[in-house]
């Protein structure tokens, strides 16, 4: 079998994954709806390879201070996940889920229970996107424990781009927002190791 | 009219006094400034990944520390800088997150600031100041003229090296 061009798949790849991030989506909203006990919306994902140098723009400045959760996954494919969500959103997520009050102060820093709610917030996403995917594929995915930081997008960003850097040059961005009261924004940056794409795209039908 | 230069992840570029250069959020990259202490030529790369050679898809030269430096004193040297007067500064090289397990990934940081050392070493070049390691990202800015290296990170007072 020729081995897999990252820089030359095929749109309909694009629109599996996108599928997917919809349906993962869809089960994240009803997690978080069901913690927070209101109504929650998502909006379609945006789903873009896109190169190194762009990143951060791409998600609104290099410099845009984010929590990011990461978590490596393994079984049937290996890799890491992460999920990334923008200070504000962020801030406003944790005040819901401990009945605080909002106020969103910029750069003001997470104390360690907060940190600790946000770190469950997102594995409980992640989780929903990672069981969406599994249950698609019929691939067996398990996931670590989640590490939470919170920095500048680009520095987060490294991490999984280190990782893709190893295989492309380019990397996969899954955009997220999920609206309640306000609008929350979100994304998953996907990072499977080469051999695991190619069990990835035979498990969805892409690849023969 | 001095302008500040743009360097992305896995790029590199020169810069000519009284012109600066800057990285946005380095992570486990780093920030590699050298300049011509004489005719303040200068250049910045930001390097992702240790070592060309254990990759195979290593086409991207500004990627790699021990390929990346090697560009960006090959371009200085076009642009007029003399290597006996290079001397460097580092940045970044963090652990972003307290656990990664990817083997690949385990040390990052550690690895990239010691090739990028190792390559310096090689081309005789000096390092002159470092911020490197711990575990949050840095923005860099660099200033041929003066050598001065601004290290900036979220919730912490700007440093200079």
């Amino acid at each position: 079998m020729a081995e897999l061009d990252l820089n030359n798949v095929d749109d309909m790849y694009y629109d599996v994954l996108r599928e997917i991030g919809n349906i993962g989506a869809g089960n994240a909203a009803t997690a978080l709806a069901t913690m927070l006990n209101t109504k929650v919306d998502m909006t379609v994902p945006k789903v873009a390879l896109v190169e190194f140098s762009q990143m951060g723009e791409t998600m609104g400045g290099e410099e845009q201070i984010m929590a990011g959760i990461y978590l490596s996954i393994s079984g049937d494919i290996t890799g890491s996940i992460m999920f990334l969500l923008e200070e504000k959103s962020a801030h406003e997520l944790v005040a819901k889920l401990m009945g605080s009050s909002g106020d969103f102060v910029e750069g003001q820093p997470f104390t360690e229970l907060e940190q600790s709610a946000l770190s469950e917030i997102g594995n409980i996403i992640v989780g929903s996107y990672l069981n969406s995917l599994s249950m698609l594929t019929n691939l067996k995915i398990i996931e670590s424990v989640p590490s939470l930081a919170v920095d500048m997008a680009e520095a987060l960003l490294s991490v999984p781009a280190i990782e893709f850097g190893m295989v492309g040059d380019q990397m996969l961005l899954i955009q997220t927002s999920f609206s309640e009261d306000t609008e929350l924004n979100g994304y998953f940056v996907l990072v499977p190791d080469l051999p695991s794409y190619t069990t990835l795209l035979k498990a969805l039908g892409v690849m023969q | 009219m001095a302008e500040m230069i743009k360097v992305g992840m896995a790029d590199l570029k020169l810069c000519i006094s009284p012109n600066s250069i800057t990285t946005l959020g380095l992570g486990s990259c780093v920030g590699v400034a050298i300049r011509d202490t004489v005719n303040k030529v200068g250049g910045l790369a930001h390097v992702m990944l240790p070592d060309s050679k254990e990759i195979k898809n290593n086409s991207n030269i500004a990627k790699f520390a021990d390929t990346g430096v090697e560009e960006l004193v090959r371009q200085m040297e076009k642009a007029g800088g003399v290597r006996s007067r290079m001397v460097a500064k580092i940045a970044g090289g963090a652990q972003m997150f307290a656990m990664q397990q990817n083997s690949a990934l385990v040390k990052v940081g550690d690895r990239n600031v010691a090739a990028v050392k190792k390559k310096l070493a090689e081309l005789k070049i000096p390092i002159r100041a470092e911020d490197t390691g711990l575990n949050y990202g840095r923005t860099v800015e660099f200033y041929p003229e003066t050598g001065d290296y601004i290290i900036k990170a979220v919730g912490k007072p700007p440093k200079k090296l």
